[in-house]
């Protein structure tokens, strides 16, 4: 299957390839798919608790090109939205991006999937945040 | 110089050898003959070069000429062994017995003759992919009528226990059945020291063209009968009708011919190079594991997985080598290969498994060339894997609650 100059330009460079301490409160970690399935995805983002801003992502990813250009593009779009912004984004804006072929369309759904997880971590930590400081005082 | 891309799929199909396409080219447009015209010297020339080829194809595997039937390649040869001998002994027994890791050649025309009635056994196997004598023992029946097993698995390159499972059908006097595609000019093969009354063989994973195949037929001890599935001319003693391709005809000979005098020394060079390529990955990359037999292999197959990276990510990173991958990625299902299910090997590891396949044309440069480039991909993908990671931290993945998708 002939690949997208797009997906072959991540996968030889891939954008912010790393990891967050995952106990960090500003941090939120997604970790989706699963082994067996030849697809899984770490996706970190760091979040100015005051702005909200995500200020900085990074991932890891085991599966093939596309899910590793998927997810590398995810961490570059993420860099500089909003938590709002990103919330919003969709897949189909990265199958456009990378051009992906329909069977591989599922890689997109897992970096949707890995940011939702990644906001849902943070915001957790935040209200657990929050809440402890509410029982404090 | 290295001229790229290597390839290194010969389970898959392999380059028509030089050779093979000068002996054909006479046939397609000064021979041109119907083997079948017995009026004029174009019809006798024609059948002339088919009665040679079908000695030479005789020769490597120890059959007469007379028991080898053209096809167009093994998948219909499996197909006519099975169904054919299904059809003609049904009333004799229904019952047919193969293992798991066959090719879907046999896999899906057995299945059918189950959905029409027959009873099938496939039998499971070991963790090296091989099936016993005694298995298939505890499994005969008295309506047992046909046994199917490969000679050597196109994945894994395994090769089965083919004399001792002969042996035992001649016993029981039960059929015998091989899918030899991969095994034929590559390691020996004798049908009356294997006890085999059935093989399929292919010209394309032999250096010869693609489209053309042979099965052959025992005639003596017992004679084989089958039930034809193309009826027609009656060519090819009624059991296959159809104009012969006398252009695939030689050059599936000359294939043949080229693999009964080359064998011994080309297995043993494919073989030295495997093996360099296998020890030359897996010294340089740990937690990488070889599918198959270490041994019982077939010399120019080695069938790695690398765990912690997806494989058809991996053939990404050295798509300057033509392999395959275990992982199925890129089919619908998202099911890893079911040869390496059928071992026991987990999903992880099928999916992060590479099939090399090394040939007749595979340099020493080709192999230190792979070598090098996927020990380094390996080590780059590994870097960017979440699962190579946890496992760094001495996290057991197999603990962690996956969201299957």
């Amino acid at each position: 299957m002939p690949y997208s100059d797009k997906i072959l330009e991540h996968y030889n460079n891939p954008r912010n390839v790393g990891s967050f301490d995952a106990q960090d409160p500003a941090v939120g970690t997604g970790l989706v798919g699963a082994p067996e399935c030849g697809d899984v995805m770490r996706l970190q983002i760091r979040v100015n608790p005051v702005t909200g801003v995500i200020e900085d992502a990074k991932f890891k990813t085991f599966g093939c090109g596309s899910a590793i250009a998927s997810s590398s593009l995810a961490t570059e779009w993420l860099k500089g939205m909003t938590v709002d912004e990103a919330t919003a984004l969709k897949n189909t804006a990265i199958v456009e991006e990378l051009a992906l072929p329909p069977v591989k369309v599922h890689c997109s759904v897992l970096a949707e999937d890995a940011i939702k997880a990644a906001i849902k971590n943070f915001q957790d930590k935040q209200e657990s945040v929050v809440g402890e400081a509410v029982t404090a005082g | 110089m290295l001229k790229l891309p290597i390839y290194l799929d010969n389970n898959s199909t392999t380059r028509c050898d030089e050779r093979v396409v000068q002996a054909m080219l006479p046939f397609f447009t000064e021979d041109y003959g119907n083997a079948a015209s017995r009026s004029h010297p174009f019809g006798w020339k024609a059948e002339a070069a088919v009665e040679d080829a079908r000695e030479q194809i005789g020769n490597l595997i120890g059959a007469t000429a007379k028991e080898i039937i053209f096809t167009s390649g093994a998948t219909e040869s499996n197909n006519l062994a099975i169904k054919g001998v299904a059809a003609m002994y049904r009333k004799k027994g229904n019952h047919i017995i193969t293992q798991a890791t066959e090719h879907k050649a046999v896999i899906d025309p057995v299945k059918r003759l189950e959905r029409d009635g027959c009873q099938v056994t496939v039998l499971p196997v070991d963790k090296y992919g091989r099936v016993s004598a005694d298995q298939i023992r505890d499994a005969m029946t008295d309506k047992t009528i046909l046994v199917s097993i490969m000679a050597a698995n196109n994945e894994i390159g395994t090769v089965q226990p083919i004399a001792d499972i002969g042996k035992l059908c001649k016993e029981k006097g039960v059929l015998f059945h091989s899918d030899a595609v991969q095994a034929v000019g590559k390691v020996p093969v004798d049908v009356n020291a294997m006890g085999i009354d059935l093989l399929s063989l292919t010209g394309h994973k032999i250096y010869g063209p693609k489209g053309i195949g042979a099965l052959y037929v025992r005639k003596k001890d017992p004679r084989v009968r089958l039930e034809p599935i193309i009826d027609g001319g009656g060519h090819e003693r009624g059991m296959r009708s159809g104009t012969l391709p006398v252009p695939s005809i030689v050059g599936l000979g000359t294939a043949c011919l080229l693999a009964f005098k080359e064998m011994p020394e080309e297995s043993a060079r494919t073989f030295r190079l495997r093996e360099k390529l296998r020890t030359g990955i897996m010294s340089q990359l740990s937690e990488s594991y070889l599918n198959g037999h270490p041994t019982e292999r077939l010399p120019g197959n080695a069938n790695i997985s690398f765990a912690y990276v997806e494989g058809e990510g991996l053939m990404m990173g050295i798509k300057d080598i033509a392999v395959s991958s275990g992982s199925a990625c890129t089919s619908a299902s998202l099911e890893p290969s079911y040869v390496l299910r059928a071992l026991g090997v987990g999903d992880e590891l099928a999916h992060s498994s590479i099939r090399f396949g090394v040939g007749r044309f595979t340099t020493e440069a080709e192999v230190d060339f792979t070598v090098d480039l996927v020990v380094k991909e390996v080590n780059r993908l590994r870097e960017m894997s979440p699962l190579f990671e946890m496992a760094q931290q001495g996290i057991d993945i197999s603990k962690i609650e996956w969201a299957a998708h």
